[in-house]
This record gives C-alpha cells, structure tokens and sequence, in this order.
C-alpha cells in the first residue's frame, strides 16, 4: 500500500518538473530582468522608470474595473433569466454564449472596427434613417466596449453555473418569512451567488487590464494600455529589461487586486467555469 | 488443535501516525470456517482484513497462508478475494464483463468464462441479468454481482467487508440466509467483518470480538454471549447487565448486597470481580419472595416481551419479562445460579454503567454514527 | 421553473446575443461581399474564399496551428492526466498545496505576463547557448503544453475524486498488476475528463494568440499570429472567408456533439430507468 502510493505520487514528478522550469523559473526571469540592465548589472532605473507611466497603469485599471462592471450588470440578470428557463432553452442559449468565445478574438475585434467607423456599417444604417454619424471608434467607449464584448462570456458562465444550483427552497423560504422581492434578492440570491461572482469579476478583470489588442484597434493608438506599453517593449523597441519590469509590477498589481478579491468569496467552489 | 489452518496471524501490529491501530493480533483460521470480525468502528477489523488482502502491509508480524509467509505479496497474487463495502462494481462494464473481469485477466478461454459467469450467476439467483448496465440494478442486485465476481475466480479465502451494511434491514436478514447457504455449499473459507452483533452471532462459526486494535474473545457465537471474557464483550454483545461484586469462595459470590450461588470457580477468595446478568435471565417475583427487591422505573412494549427497568438500590438493571409491571411497583428478582456469569476485572470494568441513560433513540443514534 | 419567460426577459435576452453575433454576422457578409470595402456591400461572391484557398502562408499558418494544437494537447493531457493521479494520491499538506498553486498560476496570470516570462527564458537560454532565433515551433509547444496543464488537471482531479477508489483495489483483488488495475478500471471512469481536457487543452491551443505572439518566431507562424499581422494593415476579405469557415465548423462541431450528448442521455435514462 505505501510503496503503491509513492509510484502513484511520482507520476506528478514529469509535470512537477516542467512547471518548475516553465512557470517558476521565467517568472524568477521577469523578477532578474527587470532588476538588471542590458549588460547584466543590477539597478533600479527600470524600477524608477515605471513612474512615467503612471497615468497609463491608472488608465487601465479604470478601463478595466468599467468593463468589469459592466460585464457583471449584463451578466447577472442574464444568468439569472437562464436559470429559470427551461432546460433545453438553456443548454441552448449557453451554446450561443460560448460559441464567440470559439471564434478568433482578434478577428471579432476587427469586425467591431468596421462597424464601428466614421464610415462604417453602424453610422451607414444610422445615416439612412436619418441620424449621426456619430464618431464612435478610437474613442475610449470603444475600447472599453471591445473589453465588455470580448470578456462577457467569461461573467456569465460562471454566474449562470452557480444560479443552477441556487436552491430555490431557499428563495420559497425567504418569502414565507416575508422577505419581498428586493430583500430575496440582496439577502439570499446575490450572497449565494457570490463565489461565482467573484470568479466571474477575476476572469473579466485580468485579461481586460493587461490587454494590448483592443486599444490599439479600437482606440486607435491613443488610449495606450499597459499591455500596450509591454508589448512594445518587447516587440518594437526592444528594451526586454523595462518590458519586465512593467510586467513584474503589472503582476503584483494584479495580485493584490486578486486577494482583495478573494476577501468578497470563497472562490474555491466556482471551480468548472467554462466547458 | 491447529489442524487445516489456512490463515494464521503472528503478532501483527499497524501504527497510522500516532494511532494505534492494531496491536500484537494474533489469530489463526482453519479451512472452510466462517469466522466474523466484529467490533466497534475504529476497532481494527477492517484493517485486518486488508492485511489479509495485502493491500495493507503491517509493520510488523507475520501473515502466513497455508504455512507460506506471505508478507509482500502484493494483492493480485493472492488467493483471496474481497467483497467491498460499496461493491466497487466496476461501472464501465456490464454485469456479465464484471463477472468475467477476473477470469479475464486469467486468460480464460471464451468458452470456460462463459460457463463460469453462467455458473456464478445461478449461484446468486441473477440469471437473465448478463447484460444489464451496472447502474441499473437495486442495491440487493449489485451485492449479488459482487459476490459472483470474487466467487468467480475460485478463491480459497472470501474476505466481506461489511457486505450488507448499505441493504435495508429485510434484504439483509435475507441476504444473510443466502450468504452462509453459498459459504456451505462452496465450502471455503469466509471472513467477515461486520460491527452488527446479530449478524455475527447468527451467522458464524467462529467469532472474533475486536476493540481498540485488539482482540478481546474468540469463540463461537454461544461461548462470546454466554461466557463473555470481559465487560467489553458482555456490553457489546447482546444486552447485559455489570455488577461490581466479589467471589466469595468457589461457586459463591455477592453482589447488589445479597449473596449468589453460580456456577464459577477458580477465582481467589474475596477477589473483586464482574458479574454479568443477561435480561431474559432473571425472574420477577412477588416483592420479598426473591433474592432481591426493586421499584420499576420504566416499561416499554417490544413485541415479545417487555422490557423494564428496575432501580435496586439504585443501579437500574434491565429485565426482559412477558408479564407487564406497572411503573413504580416493587417487585422482587429471582436470579438462577446458570444465568450469572463471573469475570475477571479488566480495563473496561466500571466503563459499562447501569441502564439509568439507556434509550432505545440514543442506541439507534449511536449505531448511525458508527456506519458513518 | 419552467415558467414562460415575459416579454421583457425576452427582449433582453435577444439584444445581449444580438450584441454577441452582430460582429460575427458582420464577419460572414463581408466573406461573401464582390468588392473589398467593409462600407459597401456590393454584390454576391465566392472569390474570398477562391482567394483564400490560394493564399498559401494562410494555409501554412492553419497546418502549423493544427500540428501544435494537436502534439501540445496531447502532450498536456499525458503530462496533465499523470500528474492529477500523483497529485490526487498526495495527502493535504504543503507540497501538495505548493504544486496546485504553482500549476494554477498560468492559468490566473495575465497572459501576457505569462507570455513575456517564457519569451525571456527562453531567449535568455539561447543567449547562454549562443544560438540565434531560439523562437519557433519548440518553444510554442512548450508554452502551449504549460498552459494548458491547469485545465487539463482540472479536468481530470473531480473525476478522479469521483471515482471510487475500491476500484482500483477490487481489480487488484482479481489479479490485475497495478498499473493494469490503472489502465482496465481507472481510466475508464476518468475518462470523460481526459477527453474533456484534452479538447480544451486543443481549443485554447488553436486559438491562442498573446503568448505566442511573445514566444513564436517568423520560422514557424501561426493562424492567429498571421492573422495579427494582417489586421496591423487593412484586412483583406479572405480573412473574412477564413473566419466564417471557422464559424461553420465550429457549429457544427457543437451542435453534434450537443445531439450526441442528449442522446446518450435519453439512452441512459431508458437503461437506468429499470433499475430500484
């Protein structure tokens, strides 16, 4: 029985290495880049550096908590009307909900471009019946609305997976106890629903602060994000060392938002999100 | 004495951390017997069993079948079998590849295995059920695919771990019936484990009481219930009531304030001592008229007799009488020589109180948390 | 339940898929537009999809994506289905709770740190080993497989959880060697979260662009990568035809497996409603 365990915990040790290699060590590498310059040697302008930029890490966390919020107000009474519909309406309706999500995401963010323009297929419409045109893209609604489109998905399946399993004698018993509409929901929906909430806000919140695509294609360059400053670093200008120290802060920033997070929910159980 | 003994345990003890689980167990098992391990949860029966198994190895003692030490031989070379608590019916596959999963693994001819599974399915009354899904039969139905999956590969030795402790209470009385008819008719070696006193008592040939990683008695079903070793024993098997008394010589002894005639010798004079009295054993008389006097706390109807609590100055004894007395009478007790049974004073004398707290609820309660 | 949803519901539900497929639909009537423009629709056309078919870096970047997406699935899934049997066989402690924090960490890392951090590394080591270019079809498989491991894992782990663990030790019981008890009774039941991982290890591998945007080189390019590249210009419209063949299979992907599925449920149902 003892030795049967052991063989059955080495097989973690191929996956154990790799992760130590391939997730442990490039993350010591961004921590030993980002405190080193070109030649090697260690200093802290890269650090101090990072203060230029303030306005834009402000930029995206703002951009990044709006479509959080956003997300979550479309989401939650979606998920909500799911729930409640019958069950073959829903497996469908989860379908239409994940099949964007399979589509290429920069393509999606292009057609939103197009459709988007001065000249573009809204303003056209619009036109015809006698409005606009109205200057939408390279505006910072745009990107924010790129952010809500391309993440949305990610707000309501989670939501939608814990408003399954919401027990409804609990609701039937917050009315017999006299509890109205309002008060059924703050006071027992919305706090069962939490851990799916928080799940939703993390998977919404990290991809939309750190993204570089949307704001350059529907900001048109002049709502520059963070991602937008690290991936010049590493695929224009070539300053790896700078690159990694906007990661490394970008990383921490996240974190913190991360464990504040956790503070609202136990995230633990939102666990199975997509598929 | 050890003639045709297929299993014999030396001196097995297994520590889990800092716990104790089984300590210094020996005991042997002679072909072709029914022997039940019975106890407490948490007594070390089922760990015993999976030693047996191999799929526990103990740290230290010997595990020797049919004089061969066995120690390290892992569970796929042995030649017994297990019934698992929950079946462990594999859900893949239907009934019939269940049953042909070991012959399988055998490498069987087709032929032989079809012959088999049709033979072990008869042995279990399933005939017609070989390709029905796993998840579609009834608890009863799957314990029976178990049975005929281990009997299938012909083992020497059946290992049951509390086979029938998730069946409601009529399939299990049953099941029992039907369990010791296959034993007898393929006359191998069962092992049993089981925390269900009744079960054990009514089906084995041998029992072994275990509590707290030892073993406390071995015998047949009679010796454990009506010479139980200690008061452990005399508690867990069947109702009893413990007495602190004294031997007064041999065949003499005193107890709740009067003195008795029994049948037991060989204790010192004057030694300190447990006096077991069962609660069918002892007879109401007029108050006065019999060798002790009590008030009836208690009386509730069980079927075929009533059970009532009688408070002697001040311990409250259990009776089990078919004539009703009413609560707060004072009747007298008539205790025969045969019905008192003397022990030696052991580690759980004094543990087992009087019948002050019993509840029929409390016992039930108690037994659930045990399954747990 | 089950109660007819009001209008309102209705409405609502319809405008938040109307937002999620107007780009898409957009997508699909410009594949099928006569001219180049996104403004005018001019006409009905299949020659996007001809063009398409002759443009053969797209092509190249679809057969490259296919082959990564393919070996680094299976790679993960291996690594991945191995690893959750280890992990789930560890008693609660440090070690195990270092490893699953480790193993999650692609997976809550914004992915373009995640990016960056490989892309240094391995550049790093190719500095080291004096080789130029490092990046290519290598290190996309690497970086794939790596964040692909946490989903399959948790793909696997309920599974196992699920699995009665006498199962293993009944097959042992009947004479299977331990690893035959593994492959003949264990894999079977944690089968459908391997295949589940394994899907998803595909899927996240096919469409993933922000880490391989960091650790791909011009040697080995793939779909989304060229697809980047395009749209830095104007897109020509064969990306338009690209994307709703995309879309179609896709579809019909789902929409199988969801008949499959619903099937194989009403078979369940019918065999397990003998039972009890």
């Amino acid at each position: 029985m003892k030795k049967n365990t052991l063989t059955q915990r080495l097989c973690a040790a191929p996956h154990v290495v790799w992760s130590a290699i391939f997730i442990v060590v490039p993350l010591i590498m961004v921590i030993y880049y980002a405190f080193t310059d070109k030649s090697g040697a260690f200093t802290l302008e890269n650090i101090s550096r990072l203060s230029d930029y303030t306005s834009t890490f402000l930029r995206s966390l703002w951009f990044g908590i709006v479509a959080t919020i956003i997300c979550l107000i479309i989401a939650y009474p979606l998920s909500y009307i799911l729930s409640k519909m019958k069950l073959r309406a829903q497996s469908t309706m989860v379908m239409l909900v994940m099949i964007p999500m399979w589509m290429n995401f920069l393509l999606r963010t292009y057609a939103w471009m197009t459709l988007l323009e001065d000249s573009g297929v809204i303003n056209n419409i619009l036109s015809k019946i006698g409005i606009g045109p109205f200057h939408m893209i390279n505006t910072s609604g745009a990107v924010i609305l790129g952010m809500v489109y391309n993440f949305l998905p990610y707000m309501i399946l989670p939501i939608y997976s814990v408003m399954t399993k919401l027990d409804n004698s609990l609701v039937e018993a917050a009315q017999d106890l006299g509890a109205n509409k309002f008060h059924v929901i703050r006071d027992v929906i919305f706090p069962s629903t939490l851990s799916g909430v928080v799940s939703g806000v993390t998977m919404v919140f990290v991809p939309s602060v750190s993204t570089f695509y949307i704001s350059q294609k529907l900001g048109g360059g002049s709502f520059a994000l963070i991602g937008d400053i690290i991936e010049m670093q590493f695929q224009v200008s070539n300053n790896f060392n700078f690159g990694a120290a906007l990661s490394f802060v970008l990383m921490i920033l996240i974190l913190i938002c991360m464990a504040v997070m956790n503070k609202f929910g136990d995230t633990e159980e939102a666990g199975g999100v997509v598929a | 004495m050890k003639n045709n003994v297929i299993i014999d345990l030396k001196n097995i003890s297994v520590k889990l951390g800092d716990a104790q689980i089984l300590e210094n167990l020996s005991m042997y098992i002679r072909d072709k017997e029914f022997i039940t391990l019975l106890g407490p949860s948490g007594c070390g029966k089922t760990t015993t069993l999976r030693i047996i198994a191999g799929f526990l190895e103990p740290d230290s003692g010997e595990v020797i079948f049919e004089n061969k030490t066995i120690n390290g031989v892992p569970p796929h070379k042995r030649q017994v079998n297990t019934i698992f608590q929950r079946y462990a019916l594999f859900p893949h596959l239907n009934v019939y590849e269940n049953i042909a999963f070991g012959l399988r693994v055998k490498k069987m001819k087709e032929k032989e295995i079809s012959e088999t599974v049709k033979e072990m399915l008869e042995l279990v009354n399933l005939n017609g059920f070989e390709r029905r899904n796993i998840n579609s039969l009834s608890g009863g139905q799957q314990q029976r695919v178990a049975i005929a999956r281990a009997l299938a590969v012909k083992p020497r030795v059946l290992l049951l771990d509390e086979p029938l402790g998730a069946l409601d209470l009529k399939l299990r009385k049953d099941m029992q019936v039907e369990l010791k008819n296959i034993q007898q008719r393929l006359g191998i070696t069962f092992i049993y484990v089981t925390h269900d006193q009744e079960e054990a008592l009514s089906m084995s040939d041998t029992v072994v009481v275990m509590d707290g990683g030892v073993i406390q008695q071995i015998g047949t079903p009679q010796d454990v219930y009506n010479e139980p070793k200690n008061a452990f024993v005399a508690d867990f098997i069947g109702e009893s009531n413990i007495l602190d008394g004294k031997m007064l010589e041999d065949f003499k002894c005193s107890f709740s304030g009067a003195q008795f005639q029994c049948l037991d010798k060989g204790f010192g004079i004057g030694e300190s001592v447990d006096v077991v009295v069962r609660p069918e054993d002892v007879d109401i008389v007029p108050v006065d008229q019999g060798m002790l006097n009590g008030t009836v706390t208690s009386v509730t109807f069980k079927g075929v007799h009533f059970e009532i609590i009688v408070d002697i100055g001040g311990f409250k004894w259990m009776i089990q009488t078919t004539d009703y007395e009413p609560v707060g009478k004072r009747i007298g007790l008539d205790i025969e020589p045969d019905a008192i049974h003397i022990m030696k004073k052991s580690k759980y004398s004094g543990l087992y109180g009087d019948y002050s707290s019993f509840s029929d609820e409390l016992e039930h309660l108690s037994d659930i948390v045990e399954e747990e | 339940m089950n109660k007819k949803l009001n209008p309102t519901s209705k409405i609502y539900l319809a405008l938040v898929v109307l937002f999620l497929y107007l780009p898409i639909f957009m997508l699909i009537v410009l594949s099928f537009n006569g001219t180049n423009s996104t403004s005018v629709i001019h006409g009905f056309s299949f020659k996007w999809y001809v063009e398409l078919f002759r443009d053969e870096a797209t092509i190249n970047a679809l057969t490259n994506t296919l082959v990564l997406a393919v070996t680094s699935s299976i790679a993960a899934t291996v690594i991945g289905t191995l690893a959750a049997v280890g992990i789930f066989k560890m008693k609660k402690g440090f070690t195990k709770t270092s490893i699953m924090t480790v193993t999650n960490i692609p997976m809550m890392n914004p992915e373009i740190v995640t990016g960056v951090s490989m892309m240094l590394l391995f550049v790093f080591i190719g500095s080291i080993l004096g080789a130029k270019g490092v990046l290519g079809f290598w290190t996309l498989f690497i970086a794939h497989v790596t964040f692909s491991l946490p989903y399959v894992i948790l793909n696997v782990m309920p599974k196992l959880k699920q699995t009665d663990p006498n199962l293993a030790q009944a097959a042992q019981d009947l004479g299977c060697t331990p690893v035959k008890a593994f492959l003949k009774v264990v894999m079977p039941s944690i089968l459908p979260g391997v295949m589940a991982g394994l899907v998803m290890a595909f899927t996240l591998s096919f469409d993933d662009f922000i880490i391989s945007y960091f650790v791909s080189g011009p040697k080995f390019q793939t779909l989304p990568i060229r697809i980047f590249s395009m749209t830095k210009k104007r897109v020509t419209p064969d990306m338009y035809a690209l994307s709703t063949i995309m879309f179609i299979v896709i579809l019909v992907l789902l929409v199988l497996v969801n008949v499959l599925q619903s099937r194989g449920d009403v078979k369940k149902a019918k065999k397990g409603g003998a039972g009890k």
